[in-house]
């Protein structure tokens, strides 16, 4: 290829085209697709087992230490390791393999959030709630996890807004929704309608996923806002 | 031979760890590029956090930064990067990662000013120090606690998102496991654990180190802070 190839080559590459989308829009769909399906399924696995945990490390003092201990160990390995440990395992063409690696990273965000959220529940509505006669699992439905919940919602934001960027990563593999176009497009001769596309699709992902747990938070605590 | 055998194999070849572009460079590149971001980020982060902590001004925008980074996918970053004026090779994989080191240097930089006792600033004012005296005799002695966290934050997040560098053959230790992966499973799934644990193990030691220079810098009475800004620091971008 001679130099004026390449120059013409990148003339002819722009970094946004409305043709590229218009040709691709059911390989972009399909990404953003599989990226949405990934972020929720993995939020919500992460959720299934961080609010326990956090609600077992609020009851059991001595357990907050090696929870929070063990989940900060488990986000500090880089994510790319992780991969590594896991799909081996799994089988690298299967999105578990980033789907585990996900669940894991999220865990912390969201026990570390859930158990600020408990540590916050005043003294007084507890005590009034043991006054009434609730018992321990009772408490915690009706009095201690809702009491929570804006702590628990801000967990489950970050954890979101992350778990989105963090997808990407599964492009190593061809299972990383997005990153699949954003790493494909850096491949295919660098071509940057593609990578950008990609690229503010996630962001966008991210931004709507995150205003939609802010009205959500909004729906579920009507008190926070009438104290203002 | 099953993958923990060939992994074990793997890390007892020394030329494995030798050979041009073994696990010796590897491990150059990945401490050369991220010791880059991190100081980048510290050289444009420290002293817009500790002026908007000493003007007490900002906040939003340190806010607005960080979600904004953390909404970023690192991949992107390191994609596009090359493909500006930046062109290829090390610079634009630097640059990228400075950008996830940036947040956590900013935030805590201007907590660590910010949180400084008001009676104490106003007492070094009573004493007739100057804004610049205050800053440097008063405000940021306190705050070194939150200097060094937010340090050791973006330093191992760094070093684990060095690792991303291999999507775009930036090089890093993260290239052993790119490689395996590309050449597949059941050719070199040994390869692949054995990258996986060399890339775990530096992001450990990294934070077991910078935990162990935090003490050291940290003096004994602003101690019991430390343990709070561990989990105040909220711990952005994804690695």
């Amino acid at each position: 290829m001679s130099l004026r190839d390449l120059a013409y080559q990148d003339a002819a590459n722009p970094w946004f085209s409305w043709d590229y989308i218009r040709t691709n829009s059911s390989t972009i769909l399909d990404a953003l697709g599989e990226h949405v399906t990934l972020t929720a399924e993995a939020v919500a696995l992460a959720m299934v087992v961080a609010v326990p945990l956090g609600v077992v490390a609020y009851w059991f003092r001595p357990l907050s230490g090696p929870i929070l201990a063990l989940s900060g160990v488990l986000y500090t390995i880089p994510s790319l390791a992780l991969l590594a440990f896991i799909a081996p395992a799994v089988g690298p063409t299967k999105s578990t393999s980033v789907l585990i690696g996900l669940v894991l990273y999220a865990l912390l965000l969201i026990v570390r959030n859930t158990l600020a959220g408990l540590n916050q529940v005043p003294k007084e509505a507890q005590e009034a709630a043991t006054g009434m006669g609730y018992g321990r699992f009772g408490r915690l439905i009706r009095v201690d996890l809702p009491l929570a919940l804006p702590g628990i919602l801000t967990g489950l934001r970050l954890a979101t807004v992350s778990t989105v960027a963090l997808v990407t990563i599964g492009a190593l593999i061809g299972k990383g929704g997005l990153g699949n176009l954003i790493l494909g497009g850096f491949q295919n001769n660098f071509f940057k309608a593609e990578i950008l596309t990609g690229t503010i699709l996630c962001v966008l992902l991210a931004l709507v996923l995150d205003l939609i747990l802010i009205g959500a938070g909004r729906v579920l605590t009507p008190w926070t806002r009438r104290a203002r | 031979m099953n993958i923990v055998e060939s992994a074990w194999v793997y890390l007892n070849d020394p030329l494995n760890w030798t050979n041009p572009g073994g696990i010796l460079d590897r491990l150059g590149e990945h401490l050369v590029i991220s010791a880059a971001a991190v100081a980048i980020g510290c050289v444009v982060a420290l002293p817009i956090g500790i002026w908007l902590g000493h003007s007490g001004r900002g906040g939003g925008l340190i806010v607005l930064v960080s979600d904004l980074t953390l909404a970023i996918p690192t991949v992107a970053l390191l994609t596009i990067l090359p493909l500006t004026f930046l062109s290829f090779g090390k610079p634009p994989i630097i640059v990228a990662l400075a950008v996830f080191a940036i947040p956590p240097l900013l935030s805590n930089a201007y907590t660590g000013v910010r949180q400084v006792d008001p009676e104490t600033r106003d007492a070094a004012k009573g004493m007739g120090l100057s804004g610049a005296q205050l800053l440097r005799r008063v405000e940021l002695p306190l705050a070194v606690p939150y200097l060094a966290a937010g340090f050791r934050t973006a330093a191992v997040q760094v070093v684990a998102t060095t690792a991303l560098a291999s999507y775009v053959n930036g090089g890093g230790l993260g290239q052993i496991i790119a490689a395996g992966f590309g050449l597949g499973i059941a050719a070199a799934g040994g390869q692949i654990l054995a990258g996986g644990v060399l890339v775990a193990a530096l992001a450990l030691a990294v934070e077991g180190i910078l935990a162990l220079l935090e003490r050291l810098v940290t003096p004994a009475p602003l101690r019991p802070l430390r343990r709070k800004t561990d989990r105040e620091t909220i711990a952005t971008g994804a690695a």
